[in-house]
């Protein structure tokens, strides 16, 4: 019994504290990056294995926060499905804030040319877009300190 | 659980950004090369390949690398003794991803039993004439009057996780045809991979 009001009071507070990643297909993909809204939006290509993203994950945590009434910052990871909870355990250890999607498509090939056409698949990668003018920005590499902000201002 | 979590550990590692530089395309002829083996032999592009080669830039600790490890294993058992061997090289800097040195290298060929070539690229000069950006990347050559054309750039197939599941064999489809003297239908796709993790 005890086992149980514990594990029921761990599931209960991993819930209240931490968000999950919402898993999407290529058409949910489609419609996030198409999305018309007023904010810039972010997008960045990462993996829960993937140190460059995970030492570049930061940046987009603090531009979210401190630039919250101008851009939304969405992490789109590519770790697989089976990993979810693994993920989900990531997102909860790292207090990420930011919206967290997972796509659920290893036909890479089929989805990559959409998110933008100069990418050739290596992450992390980071898409920046004006909704209003359809200004663009993409970054297939680490971004250092400093130059995602670059980035945003260019497109704000 | 263990060996996940050492293995998570493992390849939270310090991998670098790609330079967007143009390189080779469909149709050019790639420059040779001669870059040390796993055996410690220097393989030569032009000997090592009969009628052509699979080229994939590879290493020991991507996870998309791993999971297409037995493919590409089986592409050279498959087209080596057709003439198109397969010649994997790493080009990753061992100063960010120490697992991807050249010792890394040779026990891991052993350990796989790797009987295609594994070049060590150290000073990322091949990868960067390729425009390899991420591993598993594959080019595939074919000599043409003592030139070595590439006729293909991209994934193995079309699903990572599963090689019984996809049902688009880029890699083994190009090959055939060329095979037939055809050219490949699809010459160019494009994959998920770990970057290439480069000297900053």
């Amino acid at each position: 019994m005890i086992k149980f009001i514990l594990s029921l009071f761990i599931i209960i507070s991993y819930n209240l504290n931490a968000q999950t990643a919402q898993v999407i297909g290529v058409p949910q993909l489609e419609k996030l990056l198409s999305k018309k809204e007023e904010k810039l939006q972010v997008y960045n290509f990462w993996a829960t294995w993937c140190g460059p993203c995970i030492k570049e994950l930061p940046y987009f945590e603090a531009a979210s926060t401190s630039m919250s009434a101008d851009i939304q910052v969405n992490l789109i990871t590519v770790d697989f499905v089976e990993d979810l909870e693994k993920v989900n355990k990531f997102i909860a250890r790292k207090k990420l804030k930011s919206n967290v999607f997972l796509i659920d498509n290893v036909d890479y090939n089929s989805w990559i040319d959409k998110v933008d056409n100069r990418w050739s698949g290596a992450i992390p990668a980071t898409l920046v877009i004006n909704p209003s003018t359809g200004e663009r920005r993409f970054v297939e590499s680490e971004l250092k300190e400093g130059e995602l902000e670059k980035l945003i201002n260019e497109l704000l | 659980m263990k060996t996940n979590l050492l293995s998570i550990f493992a390849l939270a590692l310090f991998f670098a950004g790609a330079p967007n530089t143009s390189t080779y395309q469909i149709g050019d002829s790639i420059a040779d090369f001669s870059l040390k083996n796993v055996d410690g032999k220097e393989v030569t592009l032009s000997n090592y390949a009969d009628k052509g080669a699979i080229i994939v830039f590879d290493c020991n600790t991507c996870p998309y690398s791993k999971a297409y490890r037995d493919r590409i294993i089986d592409l050279n058992s498959k087209f080596a003794s057709k003439g198109y061997p397969v010649i994997a090289i790493n080009s990753n800097d061992p100063q960010k991803s120490p697992g991807d040195s050249f010792d890394e290298m040779v026990s891991y060929a052993a350990k796989h039993d790797y009987k295609h070539a594994y070049l060590y690229d150290a000073d990322q000069s091949i990868a960067k004439a390729f425009g390899a950006t991420n591993t598993p990347h594959v080019f595939i050559v074919k000599k043409n009057a003592g030139k070595m054309v590439l006729n293909y750039i991209g994934a193995i197939d079309n699903n990572t996780k599963d090689a019984a599941a996809a049902d688009k064999k880029y890699v083994e489809d190009a090959v055939e045809a060329l095979l037939k003297g055809n050219k490949p239908e699809t010459t160019k796709t494009k994959a998920i991979g770990c970057t290439i993790k480069w000297t900053s």
